[in-house]
């Protein structure tokens, strides 16, 4: 565990969850826990189906555990309401997906401000900062179908960055991306997070680009074994 | 009665015809509508029983009653009875809906208490409304005043009256106890310094006995009673802006009248009639009569005399007035205060107020 | 709030991208809005004025009292009555021609009209003296001065040669009348000293004896309302027929908002995905969408509205001509509307497209934040979604049958017609997928099949409009075939009823004995039949008793609808009476019941005899033999003849008459004007039907347009891997007309049948209901071929541009859908 003068941002604590399929009831989640602590950053990584995703969506509040507590700043998440949850997402987390990330009928600048209009606390200096350590400072007047895929996703970050979140959940950020894209995304998503002291956490398949993150986990049989 | 029904009656029935008319703009251009109208002139007879009947040739004319009754009880009570008619063009008169009069009726009937009146319109030609005068009739609707079915030819002697509203209705009747009384010079009774002038003449020694029916409670009563009957074609000057007018009967037999018209820019004209127990009429000179108001009252969202003081010099006459019933506004479409009155002071009696314009 | 406001404006930004989309939206909202409230306008408009006329004699309460045997009466009856304490005004109500034209004349008594009533006709300073003083006013609103082809203090000359007074116009003044003062009245229509009616408004004196005692059976105390209740009585049905066709094509218009909402839903699933993601509530959302849509709703509502004020004032002066000839109500010509009709307006469009995007409101607030933005499995939805449709079609179609069996009234008959349609409407759908599946079935050929499977993959997205075309086709038919039924059954009534060549009317005060003496000595005359008619209550409802001479004529062709053996001569022996179809129908007559009539001495029995229709008369009608109505009613003065002559002789004849008798006729007319004048009154009636028939029909072709504008870039995506295995873009094209013309084809070969069942029902049940006759059934196959002419025109007009822009698409353009799939 790096960083012992850390405090502790997010706790999960045995998270279980199961879906209802054609074949009977299938436990995704049989008792997850995992600590993140604040600034740090996590890589996420199973085989397809292992329950990644649901983990990510029900630290997000997307979704309802079935057991088990998660902790964010000692919020409980998962007896949050669905407006608490909303809020939280606005203002303490942030989340960018492999695809669906943009609203497609505005600009990337009214992109980029959205979330941060939406809690209440645009920054603009911010904003111009987190625009120029992207690169994004030709696309600003564009939408989301003239950029190509490495700069959506860049765009995305930079959305999910500028209400100054204390937790980016990203679920295979770089999955519709060519190596040498995602390895450029990759590189500078962990700086321009690292220079805001916001905690990572990224579902990824691909070991290379978890290998770029300070910890490294995987979900397997619906539990977390550190690598 | 004076020249206020003249004003009156133009505003009242055909205000519409006057574009400008309203008290405060006065009633400039009135004299070229005169033109063609007969002239009240100095001289001219009154002739009975042709003159209780109406004058076609004349713009307006009104047969005028008010009564001061007591029930066994007492307790004080007035009527009033008026039809006007008013003509809008002059010439012979017309047949059927040419005909070119409008009448109008008002009654009422006041006691200590109440005040209840009604007013009905009518026109001529048809036989709605109108005055024959032998023997005597004047009507309109259902309100009569008429020399009594029991007594042909008795003229002005004997009479009954009745009319109705919505909350009271009565029928009196009417014995003349003295003679008919001519006001100004024989009849020729004068109404401005400029010349103005109406014919008119009273009935004012009448005792009159009957029935009064206020809210569906009967009444009894008896008392005395005023007729007046004035015809002219002659309209007011522009600044007259209203009338203070008082018939009064006193305890001694004597009558009079008295008015004054109120006139912004000089300080009005005032006449009257000092009439003897035996019905000798005296006019009274302009200066030899005084009203003055002692008190006012709110009514209607006007500001109106309450108590007055009058003063006839000649008779040495000093009294001050009291309303029966102050409240003896007259909301008719257009509106007066007219009801009966005591006093007290050189001398006794009771009679009857009107005041308009305010 | 700041939130709601983000949201609500990333929402909205989604429009800029999809214009066409926002335009059927648009559009739709804006047309719905607008042909609801256009015929709301109407309805508004003909009944205010029917309140205005009504409110002459009767605001505020005011009372009337007319002649007991209809007519005038002496005006002495005024005086007498007002002499007894009843406080009266006296009122002379006629006719009177100007160029040829009738116009109702009052004549009112402004002294001692009740005041409220006097405000209407005389109002201003001046205007009573005016009014009274010779030559006097006289009063009508501006569009009746139009009307007269005249301008302000202009004396009108009537037909007959005497003058009115100079007109003064008035906006309040009383639709379609000329007002004058009595005295007026009496000399221009020659009835001196006579009066009409008595109205007032304060009760009679408490000492004032009763109106028997005054004027003994003369006069008539009238109920309260009744002339206003007639009035509206009579016209409600029109009205009802209108706000019919009004709701109707409103629902069309909503169809398209549902359809354009649904997509529009659907394309931003994705968008309401990320924004719930990144932290907008489901709350917020749901206020931001339905802020969005009430301001959609508020734009497009005030376009609407709008559009239905014009829609108002054109069709306006059919329905004012029509209203005046069925029921001689007078509408005025100019549209004023009060403030709650712009309010109602927008309130329609707001709740309709409420109603009409409540679906999609309700999915987004359930929408799981997680729901895969990816298109729903076509198949699958679409089964759920025929079910589901399926179902409610069932239901409104149960619904038509409850209606059926036990519904009454004329509510009922068109709660039936809704359910019917509604029910057909949505049962749509599972008709088509099952004609395609049949098709997809017999097809070997591998476009052929795609070709059907690919109908069917439409139809969840076309089946909107496809029902809004199945609507506006079904209402074509079956409003044509009434319309066609009705005019080929008037004609032909027309052509039996009228055999008579000249028709004449007599003045109140004419001669009538003089007339026919003279009439007999005319060698061209070979029948003389008069006419006389008094006016009763039966039942509460008014109805004419007209006296007939049993002639041959009528023998021969007075049509009936059934009779006994011998009619006629029941009719000549003073026991029989023909009935018109609507009072048999009110009072419950058949053949040889009896009957009670009210007569001037007691009630006299009588026996129906026949049954005669009696189409466009909102009056019952009992006919009898003029001799035996003369026992009956002996004051009852002759109303008119008709004459057998030669047509040759008629021109001549009718000279002779107006230069003999001159104003004593009131009205001449040969045949071939009456008929002409009677088709007039017939096609006006039916030109605002028509019209409302056209409009929505239009809407459907707009629905349509609208869907496969829409639906294009789908489309493309659909089209573009049929493509790339090598069908050329022209012969996708064609494939894509053929299929819009094959699902017109299929929808108006379903429109048909219940387009008829739709005629069925206005001929069999509404119009017996509205109206209180019936109509014979006719089927005009012409028009049914038009019809689906009609269908495939609009569908292939609707579907030609998106087509095109199919065929100019580049290959780049279609080869980019597999480079970014959506």
């Amino acid at each position: 565990m790096a960083g012992e003068t850390r405090a502790s941002l997010l706790r999960v604590a045995g998270l279980k969850k199961s879906f209802t399929t054609p074949q009977g009831r299938l436990a995704i989640l049989k008792g997850v826990d995992l600590e993140l602590d604040v600034g740090s950053s996590l890589a996420l990584m199973g085989e397809s189906g292992s329950g990644k995703s649901t983990l990510l969506h029900l630290i997000a509040g997307l979704d309802d555990a079935d057991e088990g507590e998660i902790f964010l700043d000692d919020v409980a998440v998962t007896r949050l309401p669905d407006f608490g949850r909303a809020a939280l997402r606005r203002e303490t987390l942030a989340v960018v997906f492999q695809q669906f990330n943009l609203i497609p009928s505005l600009t990337i600048r009214a992109n980029v401000a959205f979330q941060a209009r939406l809690a209440g606390r645009l920054d603009p200096v911010w904003r111009e900062e987190l625009v120029g350590r992207l690169g994004l400072e030709n696309l600003m007047e564009r939408y989301p179908e003239q950029l190509s895929g490495g700069q959506q996703q860049r765009v995305a970050i930079a959305r999910a960055l500028a209400p100054r979140p204390r937790l980016l959940l990203a679920d295979e950020p770089t999955g519709n991306l060519d190596e040498a894209t995602a390895d450029d995304f990759i590189k500078l998503t962990t700086e321009v997070v690292a220079a805001t002291g916001c905690a990572f956490l990224m579902i990824t398949h691909s070991k290379r680009l978890a290998a770029r993150l300070e910890r490294q986990v995987t979900l397997s049989s619906g539990v977390i074994k550190e690598l | 009665m004076s020249v206020r029904h003249i004003l009156f009656i133009l505003v009242a029935v055909l205000a519409p015809l006057i574009r400008t008319a309203s008290f405060a703009d006065g009633f400039a251009g009135l004299g070229d509508e005169a033109k063609g109208f007969a002239v009240v002139t100095a001289g001219t007879p009154i002739i009975f029983p042709r003159d209780f009947g109406a004058h076609p040739g004349f713009r307006t004319e009104w047969w005028y009653l008010t009564a001061n009754l007591e029930d066994s009880s007492g307790a004080s009570y007035g009527i009033q009875w008026t039809l006007f008619r008013q003509a809008s063009a002059p010439g012979k008169e017309r047949k059927g809906w040419a005909n070119q009069n409008v009448w109008m009726g008002h009654a009422a009937v006041t006691s200590g208490t109440e005040h209840l009146f009604a007013e009905t319109f009518a026109r001529g030609g048809v036989g709605q409304a109108g005055v024959t005068a032998e023997p005597f009739a004047a009507w309109i609707d259902d309100w009569r005043f008429a020399t009594r079915d029991d007594a042909p030819g008795a003229g002005l002697a004997r009479m009954t009256v009745s009319a109705n509203g919505a909350d009271f209705r009565y029928t009196l009747d009417l014995a003349a106890e003295g003679s008919i009384v001519l006001h100004g010079k024989d009849g020729f009774s004068l109404k401005s310094d400029d010349g103005r002038a109406s014919y008119y003449f009273s009935q004012p020694f009448f005792k009159v006995d009957g029935v009064l029916v206020i809210r569906g409670r009967e009444v009894k009563v008896s008392g005395l009673g005023w007729m007046d009957r004035e015809w002219s074609s002659q309209p007011l000057t522009a600044t007259e802006k209203g009338w203070d007018w008082f018939s009064l009967h006193f305890s001694n037999g004597e009558k009079l009248m008295v008015f004054r018209l109120r006139d912004e820019t000089t300080r009005g004209f005032s006449a009257g009639t000092w009439i003897g127990a035996d019905g000798t009429p005296q006019a009274l000179d302009r200066d030899d009569s005084v009203l003055k108001p002692l008190s006012e009252m709110t009514l209607a969202g006007r500001i109106l005399p309450g108590r007055w003081r009058l003063q006839v010099r000649s008779h040495g006459l000093d009294i001050e007035t009291t309303m029966v019933n102050p409240d003896s506004w007259m909301a008719t479409r257009f509106s007066y205060w007219e009801g009966p009155i005591g006093f007290r002071g050189t001398h006794q009696g009771k009679g009857y107020l009107e005041m308009t314009g305010y | 709030m700041t939130q709601a406001f983000w949201t609500f404006i990333a929402l909205v930004s989604h429009w800029r991208r999809h214009p066409v989309n926002f335009g059927a939206l648009f559009v739709g909202l804006a047309i719905a809005t607008a042909l609801w409230s256009g015929v709301q306008a109407l309805n508004e408009h003909a009944r205010a004025s029917y309140d205005r006329a009504a409110s002459i004699f009767g605001a505020g309460g005011a009372r009337s009292i007319v002649p007991t045997r209809g007519g005038s009466v002496s005006q002495d009856l005024f005086v007498k009555l007002r002499l007894a304490g009843w406080k009266v005004s006296p009122v002379l109500e006629g006719t009177v021609r100007i160029h040829g034209k009738r116009f109702r004349l009052i004549g009112i008594e402004p002294v001692t009209l009740p005041r409220e009533a006097g405000v209407a006709v005389v109002a201003g300073e001046g205007a009573l003296g005016a009014f009274l003083k010779p030559p006097g006013r006289m009063i009508v609103t501006p569009e009746t001065l139009r009307e007269l082809s005249a301008a302000e203090s202009v004396a009108i000359v009537i037909d007959g040669g005497k003058t009115l007074p100079p007109i003064e116009a008035l906006a309040a003044a009383l639709p379609g009348a000329l007002v004058v003062d009595i005295g007026v009245a009496q000399a221009v229509l020659n009835r001196p000293e006579q009066i009409s009616r008595l109205i007032f408004k304060e009760p009679p004196s408490a000492v004032a004896p009763p109106l028997a005692t005054v004027a003994g059976d003369a006069l008539r105390l009238v109920p309260p309302r009744e002339e206003e209740s007639d009035i509206r009585r009579l016209t409600e049905s029109f009205h009802l027929n209108l706000t019919a066709f009004g709701l109707l094509a409103c629902l069309v218009g909503f169809f398209i908002v549902h359809a354009a909402f649904g997509l529009a839903f659907e394309q931003r699933l994705a968008m309401v995905r990320t924004m719930r993601a990144v932290g907008v509530s489901a709350r917020t959302l749901i206020v931001a969408m339905l802020g969005e849509l009430a301001l959609l709703a508020l734009v497009a509502g005030s376009a609407g509205v709008g559009a239905g004020y014009l829609l108002a004032a054109a069709l306006l002066p059919d329905m004012a001509a029509s209203l005046d000839g069925l029921y001689g109500a007078r509408v005025a010509g100019q549209l004023a509307l009060d403030p709650m009709w712009w309010i109602s307006g927008l309130g329609i469009a707001v709740i309709g497209s409420l109603v009409a995007a409540g679906g999609g409101l309700f999915k987004a607030f359930y929408l799981p934040v997680l729901m895969a933005a990816q298109p729903f499995a076509w198949r699958q939805v679409q089964q759920k979604f025929l079910w589901r449709r399926s179902v409610l079609g069932a239901l409104g179609i149960a619904a038509f049958l409850v209606a059926h069996f036990y519904g009454k009234g004329l509510y009922a008959a068109f709660g039936m017609i809704a359910g019917l349609l509604l029910g057909a409407a949505l049962l749509l759908p599972l008709l088509l997928d099952g004609v395609l599946r049949l098709g997809e079935k017999y097809a070997s050929q591998p476009l052929a099949q795609w070709f059907w499977a690919d109908c069917r993959q439409q139809l969840p997205g076309l089946s909107l409009a496809l029902m809004a075309l199945l609507l506006a086709l079904s209402t074509n038919v079956g409003v044509g075939a009434m319309v066609e039924g009705f005019r080929k059954t008037f004609t032909q009534w027309l052509d039996e009823r009228l055999v008579a060549e000249v028709y004449f009317e007599v003045a109140g005060n004419a001669e009538t004995q003089q007339i026919e003496a003279w009439l007999e000595k005319r060698p061209e005359v070979s029948a003389i039949l008069p006419m006389s008619k008094i006016k009763i209550r039966l039942g509460g409802w008014p109805v004419d008793i007209v006296g007939m001479k049993p002639h041959e004529t009528y023998r021969n062709h007075f049509p009936m609808l059934s009779e006994t053996g011998d009619a006629w001569g029941e009719l000549q022996r003073g026991e029989g009476a023909l009935v018109s179809e609507q009072l048999a129908r009110r009072l419950d007559l058949a053949l040889g019941s009896t009957l009670d009539v009210p007569a001037a001495d007691g009630q006299w029995r009588v026996r129906i005899a026949g049954i005669f229709p009696d189409y466009g008369n909102p009056k019952g009608q009992l006919r009898i033999d003029i001799d035996r109505l003369m026992r009956l009613w002996p004051e009852t003065p002759r109303m008119g003849y008709s004459l057998r002559t030669a047509p040759k002789a008629v021109p001549e004849l009718i000279d002779a008459l107006q230069t003999e008798f001159g104003q004593q006729i009131s009205q001449i007319s040969d045949q071939a004007a009456i008929k002409n004048l009677s088709m007039r009154i017939f096609e006006r009636t039916f030109a605002v039907t028509a019209a409302l028939n056209l409009l929505t029909l239009l809407v459907a072709g707009i629905a349509l347009l609208a869907n496969f504008l829409t639906l294009g870039n789908v489309r493309l995506a659909q089209l573009a891997p049929v493509w790339a295995v090598g069908v050329s873009r022209m012969r996708l094209a064609q494939l894509e007309f053929l299929r819009v013309l094959l699902l017109a084809a299929v929808t108006s070969a379903f429109a048909l049948p219940l387009g008829l069942a739709l005629a069925w029902q206005l001929v069999a049940v509404v119009n017996v209901q509205a109206f209180g006759w019936r109509l014979p059934f006719h089927v005009f196959p012409a028009q049914l071929g038009q019809t689906v002419a009609l269908a495939l025109l609009t569908a292939a007009a609707a579907a030609i541009w998106p087509i095109i822009r199919f065929v100019r698409i580049t290959p780049a353009a279609l080869a980019k859908v597999f480079a970014n799939e959506r």
